[in-house]
């Protein structure tokens, strides 16, 4: 298992905001969305208020879509504005693309009833 | 803060001044549209109901109709029936003229066929256009605004940016004692506790947890995965992954105010403030609902472009997705990018979005106006056409 330091770091030097590539809107969230297309072993930085963190891409992401920011283990909850979006339906490691192939909704499931 | 409206004999405002051509049922909107497209200054609404349907739905037609030509857009109504339908046509005449609006009404069976019943609209229409271009627009408190909060064709920076910086605009519209009015119940599922919390008491909270549910076993009765559907495929592509995604992006739209109410489908508040009213996510029975609730106009968020406005209601469109902004330019008025970009923040956007409201609101045309794309408009049901 590949779990990435998370290591928070300033956003602003000498007064001026750092461009980040990816954003963040709670600490909690194990998802970043991604604000250009990115390739993989890019490092990205991902923004969350005025910290940041670095994750290294795994995968293709296209712009707006999620990345994890760590490893995500199957069956855990996926979390961004630290609610609760969905569930991993596989493992997710740190930088993978993190969507409909690997995440289900918990919600609306009529196929499950 | 103030804004310039057209005051109607019952107190409310309208942001503009159109005769409206209703049409009663689907078989009559090819002479409401005949009528409209020869006579400057009418809006005409179609839509696919009206007929063989249940008398549940057959009482949404009607109320819907009623609380469309109440709308305080338009100074008068023309109704266009065909004649069979089973719309209450003689009701919503009687219910709108209530309020002190002229309704006239053409039955396309009695005038016999289209061509003469668009001759006898078009004539009728020309001379409620001239009495309506009498109104002038005099100066209005924010208060009298009835803003109805939208968000379509959605990706990921919906809920980063547009979404949050127009929850900004209507609480600063709440805060001046104006409404704001937030339907798309389905976009509520899986970030219903947090709107729930902002309910003015429990009761309320419990209604809105209510509305959901019954959303919910709606989907979910046919048996299947909503995802598709909800998110829609473009809804995916633009990397929202599940409805609970979209739903926590897509409340944000609603600020911070307390919900005050809860409505069915197009039911004018009755209050003043932030409400909820039930709707699904589509923009034709959303823009309907919200037309017919009494909004005077629109804010519309879009992450991939939805182009489309409501015929007499301007429907302001913000984006916070720059390539949408630069290569869908003539739907879109309100950029929101640089929020993305850490360039602006959420309530300096906010502010922007809320001026924006008030300038469309006083006359300025937004882009969806000026193209008329806004033809293809319909009624929520709730049964099946039998």
């Amino acid at each position: 298992m590949t779990q990435i330091k998370v290591r928070w770091k300033s956003l602003r030097k000498r007064g001026r905001k750092m461009k980040i590539d990816a954003i963040m809107i709670k600490e909690e969230d194990n998802v970043a969305t991604a604000l250009r297309e990115m390739q993989p072993r890019e490092k990205a930085v991902v923004g969350i208020d005025d910290k940041s963190i670095e994750v290294l891409i795994e995968e293709h992401i296209p712009y707006g879509h999620k990345f994890a920011v760590k490893h995500i283990t199957k069956g855990e909850n996926i979390l961004k504005y630290g609610e609760i979006i969905g569930r991993a339906t596989q493992n997710i490691a740190s930088g993978a693309h993190a969507h409909i192939q690997n995440i289900e909704s918990l919600r609306g499931r009529g196929d499950l009833d | 803060m103030e804004f310039k409206g057209y005051r109607r004999s019952n107190g409310s405002v309208g942001t503009r001044n159109y005769v409206g051509i209703l049409s009663t049922v689907v078989c009559a909107n090819e002479v409401a549209d005949g009528i409209s497209r020869q006579v400057r200054e009418t809006a005409c609404f179609m839509h696919q109901q009206g007929c063989c349907q249940t008398p549940v739905d057959i009482k949404r037609v009607n109320d819907t109709l009623i609380g469309l030509g109440r709308n305080p857009n338009l100074f008068s109504v023309l109704l266009v029936s065909l004649g069979c339908e089973s719309t209450g046509v003689e009701e919503v005449a009687t219910a709108i003229s209530a309020e002190g609006k002229l309704v006239e009404t053409v039955v396309i069976q009695d005038i016999g066929g289209a061509a003469r019943s668009i001759a006898e609209g078009v004539l009728l229409a020309q001379a409620m256009v001239e009495e309506a271009s009498k109104m002038e627009r005099v100066l209005c408190p924010v208060s009298d605004i009835v803003l109805g909060l939208k968000c379509g064709s959605s990706d990921t920076t919906s809920g980063l940016a547009p979404n949050p910086a127009l929850g900004i605009a209507s609480d600063l519209i709440v805060e001046e004692g104006g409404t704001s009015i937030l339907g798309e119940v389905t976009e509520f599922i899986g970030a219903e506790h947090l709107l729930a919390q902002h309910a003015k008491n429990g009761q309320i909270g419990r209604q809105i947890l209510d509305f959901v549910k019954r959303m919910e076993d709606r989907a979910k009765s046919v048996g299947a995965d909503i995802r598709g559907g909800q998110p829609t495929g473009g809804n995916i592509k633009g990397g929202l992954t599940t409805i609970e995604e979209k739903s926590l992006g897509a409340i944000a739209k609603a600020g911070t105010a307390p919900v005050l109410a809860v409505y069915e489908y197009g039911v004018a508040p009755q209050v003043k403030g932030l409400v909820v009213m039930d709707s699904p996510g589509r923009e034709p029975e959303v823009l309907t609902g919200l037309a017919a609730a009494g909004c005077n106009v629109i804010a519309f968020t879009t992450g991939r472009g939805a182009p489309q406005g409501f015929p007499f209601v301007p429907v302001v469109k913000i984006t916070g997705n720059r390539v949408t902004w630069d290569k869908l330019r003539d739907h879109m008025d309100v950029n929101v990018s640089a929020v993305m970009e850490g360039a602006e923040t959420l309530p300096e956007a906010g502010k922007r979005i809320f001026q924006e409201i008030l300038e469309v609101a006083s006359g300025r045309l937004t882009k969806a106006e000026i193209s008329g794309y806004t033809k293809a408009m319909d009624i929520y049901m709730v049964g099946p056409v039998i």
